[in-house]
């Protein structure tokens, strides 16, 4: 039973991080209809500036780790919007596919460029924020495993609110339901997009924090298999769809943990895709997505 | 018929200007034995490859100093595979076909030997894998050989290690899938702990590149070890003891050679603390010409303390310009049977002398970290 929760714990842990990072995709796809393959490298640069600001600001402190959570967040709601700016932007009117092979592309550079500054050794993550274990029976439960479950509740929530409750949220739910229509309705599309990619970046950000706070080696390639993950969980949940990513995020996390804690772990990543592939033969459009038919 | 005449005069001319040209290129300077090395200088394998490159890099320092080989220079043709697989097999191409090595020195993972191993089998150019351990590396046929012991090998040095000198009997084992140097010396240790009395109480799995081992950590601890076992490389090493120790997982856990980086410290710190490792030499060895090497290593690449993968690779280019010597050439067979014919060569890391199989027979030493440092615990020969 301990070995059960303790297993449970890991995995909702595991599973809180590909539901922030399933988040940034599944918004983006939401408003832009394109997979953003960069993604995951813009959650490597997250932990890279964390790692920097880590240096500056003294370990093992609150303060210190919030300021480095929020700092690296800002960072790359810039470093998205850029992005998005140089490098989507002007293939707002081009085919789908066009844009999808220059994320590949953004993705690569990014992986690359951050091989040239970061160098490719792993480094060690700092302890930014104070860290404790909780004894509860047999159950050992990390401060660090509870700051993932508590930042990815409350950045969910608030992106609930901003999503639903303001204005820019309703803009953002507008172009994703019509973007012709919004713009005729008086709605700066151009502004909309940028703000969701500032937003889907600066959650990427805070799963890079939190992703390299429990295992603590980061490198440029780091982004790869997380984001695979994370791209799966969101199309898992229903892709364009935000409890559907957090849902799908909190299932793959979890599914994995418990393959890997048994004698099947050799087929860990396996039995999670598999699993993928079962869902989607019953629910095409995921778990909570809506299937539409396309109007031709 | 004046025209092929000309022609003929002037293709004439051309030979004997490019015959002049080539013999004085001959007298003025003699032409460079060219050597190839393949490494991962980047990647997440970069410590063992920049390690390697070192140890080869002083290497051919001094055997230039010294006037080279059969009076002729060695010249270094240095490939980064960036620690992706199917790159080996591409640079070693590279350096065969259009660089014309006469040898390949490397790899370090096995991996990467194993995909270089067929390739210069192939072209008939002698490979010398320098640490990896995987006996199937060999195996890919007459031209292949290493400066380093197998698994088998360490295996057995590991499981003598884990009963006699920590007295355990339960040992958890932890195994990369996606490593056959994990996967050969996981299945050698569990074979021969097992015969000398051990249990194997769990046994899971994980791939190169996970980072998350607490689902296995936690179901190991179920099984209560007296120990762990992670067979994989350095950079998974340190999480899992990391991790381990979150857990509250208080037993030892021990390693083969995959954990020789200073990284492991780096990325582990307290955690890898008292975690043991076998490995080829130990810079703490008291005998002379580790001594000498340490010093010379030193005071190349400033004050830096070679480990074992840089000691093998320095013995590596060692070897290979002392067969080179007793072939008296660089043609083939010769050369490749006069690096078979090794015998108690004065290595860094042991007197080296190749068996039937192409493999170096060695003893291996077993080391410890403490206080951040490496330090020898005993040396093995199981």
């Amino acid at each position: 039973m301990t070995e059960f929760l303790q297993q449970l714990l890991n995995g909702l842990s595991l599973g809180a991080i590909y539901a922030l990072i399933a988040l940034g995709y599944t918004m983006v796809y939401g408003v832009l209809r394109f997979i953003n393959f960069a993604h995951s490298d813009v959650f490597m640069v997250g932990s890279f500036v964390g790692y920097y600001m880590g240096k500056l600001i003294p370990e093992g402190t609150l303060w210190g780790g919030l300021t480095i959570l929020v700092g690296s967040m800002m960072a790359c709601a810039i470093l998205g919007m850029t992005i998005e700016r140089l490098a989507y932007r002007p293939l707002r009117n081009a085919p789908t596919l066009n844009v999808l092979i220059t994320a590949i592309g953004v993705s690569l550079l990014l992986e690359y460029t951050g091989q040239v500054f970061f160098g490719a050794a792993p480094r060690n993550f700092p302890a930014i924020f104070p860290v404790t274990n909780f004894h509860l029976g047999g159950l050992i439960i990390s401060s660090n495993q509870l700051m993932v479950i508590i930042v990815s509740a409350i950045l969910m929530v608030v992106l609930q609110l901003i999503v639903f409750r303001t204005k820019i949220g309703t803009a953002m739910r507008a172009v994703s339901l019509n973007p012709k229509a919004a713009v005729l309705m008086g709605v700066n599309n151009d502004v909309v997009i940028s703000f969701t990619f500032g937003l889907g970046s600066a959650l990427a950000a805070a799963g890079g924090i939190l992703y390299a706070l429990n295992y603590p080696s980061i490198d440029p390639l780091m982004g790869v298999m997380p984001g695979l993950k994370a791209f799966v969980a969101a199309i898992l949940g229903g892709i364009g769809n935000i409890p559907g990513a957090a849902l799908g995020g909190l299932i793959l996390g979890t599914v994995e943990t418990f393959v890997a804690g048994s004698q099947w772990s050799t087929y860990k990543d396996a039995i999670a895709f598999a699993i993928l592939i079962i869902i989607l033969l019953f629910r095409p459009a995921g778990l909570l997505g809506k299937f539409t038919v396309e109007k031709v | 018929m004046p025209r092929p005449l000309t022609q003929r005069t002037r293709s004439l001319a051309r030979c004997a200007f490019l015959f002049l040209v080539t013999v004085s290129a001959a007298f003025a300077a003699p032409e460079p034995i060219r050597i190839g090395h393949y490494a991962s200088l980047t990647g997440k394998e970069a410590s063992f490859g920049q390690a390697a490159r070192k140890g080869v890099e002083l290497a051919l320092a001094e055997v230039n100093a010294r006037g080279g080989v059969l009076g002729r220079p060695l010249e270094l043709y240095g490939e980064d595979i960036q620690s992706k697989s199917g790159e080996a097999a591409t640079v070693v191409k590279k350096l065969i076909t259009r660089d014309k090595v006469v040898a390949v020195l490397g790899g370090n993972a096995s991996t990467n030997s194993l995909e270089a191993a067929p390739i210069c089998q192939n072209y008939r150019v002698p490979m010398i894998a320098i640490s990896s351990t995987n006996p199937k590396v060999t195996a890919a046929g007459n031209y292949i050989f290493r400066t380093c012991f197998i698994d088998p090998f360490q295996g057995a040095v590991l499981a003598k290690f884990a009963r006699e000198s920590l007295k355990v009997r339960r040992v958890a084992l932890l195994t990369s899938v996606s490593a056959p140097y994990s996967v050969g010396l996981s299945q050698v240790f569990r074979e021969k702990f097992t015969a000398a009395g051990g249990e194997i109480v769990a046994d899971l799995k994980y791939s190169e590149g996970d980072k998350d081992f607490k689902a296995q950590l936690t179901a190991l601890r179920a099984a209560r070890p007296d120990a762990i076992a992670a067979t994989g490389y350095y950079a998974e090493a340190a999480l899992i003891c990391q991790q381990a120790r979150a857990l509250g997982l208080t037993v030892p856990i021990f390693g083969g050679d995959g954990w020789e980086a200073p990284q492991l410290i780096e990325l582990g710190g307290a955690a890898v603390e008292g975690t043991y490792y076998s490995t080829h030499y130990s810079a703490e060895s008291p005998a002379p010409e580790v001594r000498n090497f340490i010093a010379r290593f030193k005071a190349h690449f400033n004050g830096e303390t070679p480990d074992a993968v840089a000691a093998l690779g320095y013995d590596t280019v060692m070897l290979l310009a002392d067969a080179i010597t007793r072939a008296g050439t660089t043609a083939e067979p010769a050369l490749r049977n006069a690096l078979a014919a090794t015998k108690d060569f004065p290595g860094v890391t042991g007197a080296t002398t190749m068996d039937a199989q192409r493999n170096a027979a060695k003893p291996a030493v077993v080391v410890t970290v403490n206080h951040g440092r490496i330090q020898f615990v005993e040396s093995v020969k199981p």
